[in-house]
């Protein structure tokens, strides 16, 4: 479980993040929504702690981030995985090197180890037949499992991805949408999402928190977010000509 | 930065297959243009200075006395160092720049990874085998040297032999490798430098990588003016 309290960061004196509160748990996708500029990917990148907050806590189940030492940080960051927006995945590498990277560095376990953790990661994501192939031979979709399988390969409690599914189609996005709400939940992992997709939020948003200008506007979860009166999530929500369709048969 | 590189540092078995990755990239992908550049300039030089001995009261021994000294002196560890600052330099930018834009950093520090020692540690270690390089320039121009003279028919092979071994200076070889040894971490840390600290997209890698090779070849310059005064002065 991640709970975030009255986190505030700023860039030249430009305030981001205006005291955002919030509680993400363990074994459920939590999403974070908002127009972009909100603040989602710099939240994202506090809780990952590549940016420094100005204010406020984060506890990382009964870990107070801002009383870590260095290296405490460090053991915490190796119970993390992370899927970057655009995968991220080391081109000189094959999928089964960048599957194997994280537990080749971290871990002190065999070659043999190593690389059966790895490809029962990557059986999991549906690419068992892609080991020896190189990130710049494999599909948008393909890349971002084999992001995927790299996160997860070191079991981690917490796992963020910053809007895996942006650029793909529908139907693969979907696919990865599932792919991530079911590693979650066999695992029990504190997922999450930064998307601005509402198929992402339909499909598995458990618990959905909206930033408008910063500021936390809205929580709550998709079965909620239909019916909520909340302006600002409503004008976000609806503002595609399929959204408002939809709202209109729903009405 | 320099404090980073050295600081947590990666797993030696990773960090030996790193190593001689880059020895690969930095060090023998170099020894082809190395070879001839070397060679070429090495023989234009001579030729040079066979054109401008008029006087028969100088001795013909000259040319390969001036060819050995322009060679070891400069050509090879100065002028090779800032060509490798346009070729590897550059690698070196683009490569790291590359994997700044497309995220790849981001993912080594998230993993706990000190990404700095991963990337730029073993640019440093294989650039300290430049001195080997500079030796095969050094072999190579005075070669092309003794090519171009007896060739272009402008001293005889025992002239040009006996100016190459005349009032020849040991120390001469080893200033040249010290300050061959000094430009290698120039080329290895400015442009690193230049890669990981690099904002913005696929244009901006290319203008690091520019702006990499122009400071690299002035602290070469600047540097080179340093070492020369305080070790031959």
């Amino acid at each position: 479980m991640i709970t975030l309290k009255n986190i505030m960061k700023s860039f030249d004196g430009t305030e981001v993040l205006k005291g955002i509160s919030m509680t993400f748990e363990a074994g459920k996708t939590n999403l974070i929504i908002g127009q972009s500029g909100s603040g989602k990917t710099v939240l994202l990148k506090c809780l990952l702690g590549l940016h420094q907050i100005d204010s406020g806590q984060m506890y990382f189940n009964d870990q107070v981030f801002g009383e870590m030492d260095e290296e405490s940080r460090r053991t915490l960051r190796r119970e993390m995985g992370m899927v970057f927006q655009g995968s991220a995945l080391f081109d000189s590498m094959s999928v089964l090197e960048n599957v194997m990277f994280p537990m080749k560095m971290l871990t002190k376990k065999s070659y043999a180890e190593i690389k059966c953790a790895a490809e029962e990661v990557i059986e999991r994501v549906n690419l068992e037949n892609a080991n020896n192939k190189l990130p710049a031979e494999l599909s948008g979709g393909m890349q971002k499992r084999v992001a995927i399988a790299r996160a997860v390969v070191m079991k981690p409690k917490y796992l963020f991805c910053d809007e895996p599914n942006s650029g793909l189609d529908p139907k693969t996005a979907i696919v990865i949408d599932n792919l991530i709400r079911e590693i979650t939940q066999e695992n029990n992992i504190t997922t999450v999402i930064n998307s601005h997709d509402m198929n992402s939020v339909m499909e598995i948003g458990d618990t959905i928190l909206f930033l408008k200008d910063g500021l936390k506007a809205w929580e709550g979860s998709k079965e909620l977010i239909f019916n909520t009166d909340n302006d600002a999530v409503n004008d976000f929500v609806y503002s595609s000509n399929l959204m408002k369709k939809i709202k209109q048969v729903h009405n | 930065m320099l404090r980073l590189v050295f600081i947590k540092p990666t797993k030696g078995k990773v960090m030996r297959k790193l190593i001689f990755k880059d020895i690969q990239d930095l060090i023998i992908g170099s020894l082809g243009i190395v070879a001839f550049l070397s060679f070429f300039v090495g023989g234009v030089v001579s030729i040079q200075t066979a054109l401008n001995i008029e006087n028969p009261l100088i001795p013909k021994n000259l040319v390969g006395f001036a060819t050995r000294q322009s060679v070891i002196l400069e050509f090879a560890p100065t002028f090779m160092s800032i060509i490798l600052a346009g070729k590897v330099g550059s690698f070196i930018t683009s490569s790291i720049g590359t994997m700044r834009v497309t995220e790849q950093i981001d993912a080594l520090e998230v993993m706990g990874i000190n990404s700095v020692n991963y990337l730029v540690f073993p640019k440093i270690i294989s650039m300290l085998l430049l001195p080997i390089v500079i030796n095969f320039s050094m072999f190579l121009g005075i070669l092309g040297g003794y090519a171009a003279t007896i060739y272009g028919g402008f001293s005889s092979s025992a002239d040009f032999i006996e100016g190459i071994q005349l009032d020849f200076r040991p120390y001469h070889v080893v200033y040249a490798f010290i300050k061959t040894l000094i430009f290698a971490m120039v080329l290895a840390t400015i442009p690193s430098y230049h890669g990981y600290y690099m904002k913005g997209g696929a244009l901006e890698v290319g203008k690091a990588a520019t702006v990499a090779f122009v400071w690299t070849s002035v602290v070469i310059i600047v540097l080179n003016y340093f070492i020369t005064q305080m070790l031959l002065a």
